[in-house]
C-alpha cells in the first residue's frame, strides 16, 4: 500500500503528461489549433488567472517526506515523519499561534498575548491560529480536484449512456431516457445531500455524488447530438461503405461530440465548486475547501470588531476562480461552438 | 388533449415510482438499517440498543423478500407508505413527519413565492431591457454584471445580505420569522433581497440570449418596416415570441427555489422545509430526507406536467396530442 502523498504526486505526473499528450495531439488537427489560438486572443487575462490556481494546485498536489523548515523539537519529529507539499515547505511547519490573529498584527485577536511570528502573517489567523495564507492557497488544489474529479466521473458515463441512447435508439434510448428523467426530477442540491449522507462524508464522496448529479445535463445535450449526428450524410455514407457500428461511433460521432465536451467541462467546472461550497455550508463539504472557511467564518462578522480576514480570503480565491473560469467558459463556447449551445445557458 | 394529459400524467406517475425505487435503493439496499440505526445511536452504543432502535422504528422486517406474507417487507411498506402520504415517524425524535411538514409548508411559500413572482418580472424586464440596448456599452456591461454576479457563491449573498441590511443599515432584523402576516415582510426582506441577488445574474444572462434569438427574426424586421417603435417590438413581439423558452427555464427553476430557500432558510432561521432538510442533515434522520425528496420530486414533475399545458396557452401552434 503506497503512502497518500505518493498517490498525489503520481496523480499530478498523469495529469500534466495527459495535458501534454493532448496538446501534441490537438497541434495536429487545425480545428483545435485554431480554437486555441482564438482562446488566448479573446481572453489572455483569464487564461493566465486559470493558470496561476492550476499552478499553486499542482506544486500543492507534490509531497514528499523530510527537510527542515522546523522551529522546535516536536515539530521536527513531525517533519520528518509527515509528507508536506511544495505549498506546505513555504510555510513553518507549525507556527505556534493559538488563536485569532488580525493581518499583520503582532498580538493575539482576544486578550493580546504576544504572537510567535509577529507580523509574519499576512492575512491573519484563524480561530484554530492556523495561517490565513497557507489554508487559501491549499483551498485551490481542493477546489480543482472538486471539478476535475466529478468531470472524470460524469463525463464518460455521460458520453457513453448519451451515445448509446442517441445512436441505437428504441429500448436502449428508453431505459436512458427515463434513468434521466428520475434523476433530474429530483432538486439537484437534494439528491447530493442524499447521497453523501448514504454514502458518507469524505471528499470522494462528494465528487460521486456531484458526479451522479452532475451527468444528467450533459447526458441529454449527448443524446440529442448524437441523434441529430446518426443522421447526417457522412455517417450514411460511412454506413452506405460498410462500417459497422463500432467503427461509426468511434470515428464519426465521438470525434464530434469532443467540442460540447470540452465545453461543458469548463461551463459546468464553476458550478460544482460554488455546490461543494453550498455542501460545505450545510456540513457535508470536503476538508480544506473554501467553502469551509467560509462556512467556519460565518459567524465571525457578527463579533466586534469584525473578523473578515478569513472570510475574505476564502471568498476573493473563489471568487476569482469561477469570475476566471466564466470567462474562459463562455470564450470556449464562442470559439468551438458558435451555434448549438447559445440557447441552453 | 386529455389523452394528452392522461399519457403525461401517468409517465409522470412512473418517474415518481422510479423516484421511490431509487430511494429505496440508496436507503435500505445501500445503506442497511443497522447503518442507520448505528448512525442514530452512535458507533459505541451496544447491541441490544441497536436492536431495540431497528424494531422501534419498524427496520426489522425483511427487506425485500418476505416467502410468508409477500405484503410485509420494507419494499412494500416504503411504497405503500409514500403514495398514500403516511409518512411515519422522523428517525430522530419520533415525531410525525407530516405534522412537520404542514407546518413547514407556509413559512417556506412565504419566502420563495414572492421570491419566484419579483425574480420573473425584475429578470425578464431587465433582460428586456438589456437587449434592447444590444450591441451597445450598455449591454456588455450588463453581461459582465451578469457574469461578476454569477461567480459569487450564495453563501456570500446571504452572508453579505444580513451584514448589510441587518447589521450596518439595521433597517431589518438579522433572522427569525414570525407567522403574523403585517411582520412577514419584516423578517423576509433580506432573504428576499438575498434571493433575489443571488439569481439575477444567472436569469438575465439567459433571457437576454433567448430575446437576442427572437430580435433576429424576419417578423422583427417586418414589424420595424411598418413603422413600429422600438419598444414596443420589445413588448408585444419579441417577449410574447420568447414565452415558450421562459416558460421551460421557470419549471427548471423550480428546485432551485427549493434549494435555494434550504440555505436561506436554515440561515434565517424560518421554520420551513428547508430548515426541517438542514436539521435533518445534523440529525442523521434518513427519514425526514427521504419524504423531503420524494416531495421535491413530486413538485417537479407536477411543475412538468403544468408547464407541458400552459405551451397551448402561449403557442397557439403546440398542439398536446
Amino acid at each position: 500500500m503506497l503512502e497518500p502523498h505518493v498517490w498525489s504526486n503520481l496523480l499530478v505526473l498523469v495529469l500534466v503528461s495527459g495535458a501534454i499528450l493532448a496538446g501534441l495531439a490537438a497541434r495536429r488537427s487545425d480545428l483545435w489549433r485554431d480554437a486555441a489560438r482564438g482562446l488566448v486572443r479573446r481572453r489572455p487575462l483569464a487564461l493566465a488567472v486559470v493558470g496561476v490556481y492550476v499552478g499553486v494546485a499542482l506544486l500543492d498536489s507534490v509531497a514528499w517526506v523530510g527537510g527542515g523548515g522546523a522551529d522546535s523539537p516536536g515539530a521536527d519529529r513531525l517533519a520528518r515523519h509527515e509528507a508536506r507539499s511544495a505549498i506546505d515547505r513555504l510555510f513553518p511547519l507549525d507556527f505556534g499561534e493559538r488563536s485569532y490573529s488580525a493581518p499583520l498584527a503582532a498580538v493575539e485577536f482576544y486578550g493580546a498575548a504576544p504572537l510567535h511570528h509577529p507580523g509574519r502573517h499576512l492575512l491573519g489567523t484563524d480561530i484554530l491560529g492556523r495561517d490565513v495564507v497557507h489554508q487559501t492557497l491549499k483551498g485551490a488544489r481542493v477546489a480543482l480536484l472538486i471539478g476535475g474529479l466529478t468531470s472524470l466521473i460524469a463525463i464518460p458515463l455521460a458520453l457513453l449512456f448519451g451515445v448509446a441512447a442517441g445512436y441505437y435508439g428504441g429500448r436502449v434510448d428508453d431505459a436512458v431516457f427515463f434513468v434521466i428523467s428520475v434523476l433530474a426530477s429530483i432538486p439537484s442540491l437534494l439528491l447530493l445531500i442524499v447521497l453523501i449522507m448514504v454514502m458518507g462524508r469524505g471528499s470522494v464522496q462528494v465528487c460521486i455524488a456531484l458526479g451522479i448529479t452532475g451527468w444528467v445535463g450533459f447526458c441529454r445535450l449527448v443524446r440529442g447530438e448524437t441523434l441529430k449526428l446518426r443522421e447526417l450524410d457522412y455517417v450514411q455514407a460511412a454506413r452506405a461503405l460498410g462500417a459497422g457500428d463500432r467503427r461509426i461511433l468511434l470515428h464519426h460521432v465521438v470525434p464530434n461530440l469532443l467540442h460540447l465536451v470540452v465545453i461543458t467541462f469548463v461551463l459546468t467546472f464553476s458550478g460544482l465548486v460554488l455546490s461543494e461550497a453550498t455542501l460545505s455550508w450545510l456540513g457535508i463539504g470536503i476538508q480544506g475547501s473554501w467553502g469551509q472557511m467560509i462556512d467556519q467564518a460565518r459567524d465571525e462578522l457578527s463579533r466586534e470588531p469584525v473578523v473578515w480576514w478569513s472570510l475574505g480570503a476564502a471568498a476573493t480565491a473563489l471568487f476569482g476562480l469561477i469570475l476566471a473560469v466564466n470567462f474562459v467558459g463562455d470564450a470556449v463556447r464562442d470559439v468551438l461552438d458558435p451555434r448549438t449551445l447559445r440557447e441552453r445557458r | 388533449m386529455l389523452a394528452y394529459l392522461i399519457r403525461r400524467t401517468a409517465y409522470g406517475f412512473v418517474t415518481v415510482l422510479g423516484v421511490l425505487a431509487l430511494l429505496f435503493a440508496l436507503f435500505f439496499l445501500y445503506a442497511t438499517p443497522q447503518d442507520i440505526a448505528r448512525r442514530a445511536v452512535g458507533e459505541k452504543a451496544p447491541p441490544e440498543v441497536l436492536q431495540r432502535w431497528i424494531s422501534n422504528h419498524g427496520y426489522d422486517r425483511p427487506r425485500v423478500w418476505n416467502p410468508g406474507n409477500f405484503g410485509d417487507t420494507l419494499l412494500a411498506d416504503h411504497f405503500r407508505r409514500m403514495l398514500s402520504f403516511d409518512f411515519g415517524r422522523s428517525d430522530a425524535d419520533d415525531t410525525p413527519i407530516v405534522d412537520r411538514l404542514r407546518r413547514g409548508v407556509g413559512p417556506s411559500l412565504c419566502v420563495t413565492l414572492p421570491l419566484f413572482a419579483a425574480g420573473l418580472v425584475i429578470g425578464v424586464g431587465l433582460s428586456l431591457l438589456v437587449a434592447y440596448f444590444r450591441e451597445t456599452y450598455i449591454d456588455r456591461m450588463g453581461v459582465v454584471l451578469c457574469v461578476l454576479g454569477m461567480s459569487v457563491s450564495i453563501l456570500l449573498y446571504i452572508i453579505g445580505g444580513q451584514y448589510l441590511f441587518g447589521k450596518l443599515l439595521r433597517w431589518f432584523p438579522l433572522s427569525g420569522f414570525d407567522p403574523d402576516p403585517l411582520l412577514i415582510p419584516r423578517f423576509l426582506a433580506i432573504p428576499w433581497l438575498v434571493g433575489l441577488f443571488a439569481g439575477l445574474g444567472g436569469e438575465v444572462r439567459f433571457y437576454r440570449t433567448v430575446f437576442l434569438e427572437e430580435t433576429g427574426r424576419d417578423y422583427v424586421r417586418t414589424a420595424r418596416a411598418k413603422g413600429c417603435g422600438d419598444a414596443r417590438i420589445m413588448t408585444r413581439h419579441v417577449l410574447r415570441n420568447a414565452l415558450i423558452p421562459i416558460l421551460t427555464q421557470v419549471v427548471v427553476a423550480i428546485p432551485f427555489l427549493f434549494t435555494g430557500a434550504i440555505l436561506t432558510e436554515s440561515f434565517f432561521s424560518i421554520p420551513g422545509l428547508g430548515s426541517i432538510t438542514v436539521d435533518a442533515i445534523h440529525a442523521n434522520d434518513f427519514a425526514t430526507l427521504r419524504v423531503m425528496v420524494y416531495i421535491g420530486s413530486l413538485a417537479f414533475v407536477a411543475g412538468q406536467i403544468a408547464t407541458d399545458v400552459s405551451y397551448t396557452l402561449v403557442d397557439p401552434r403546440v398542439r398536446l396530442e
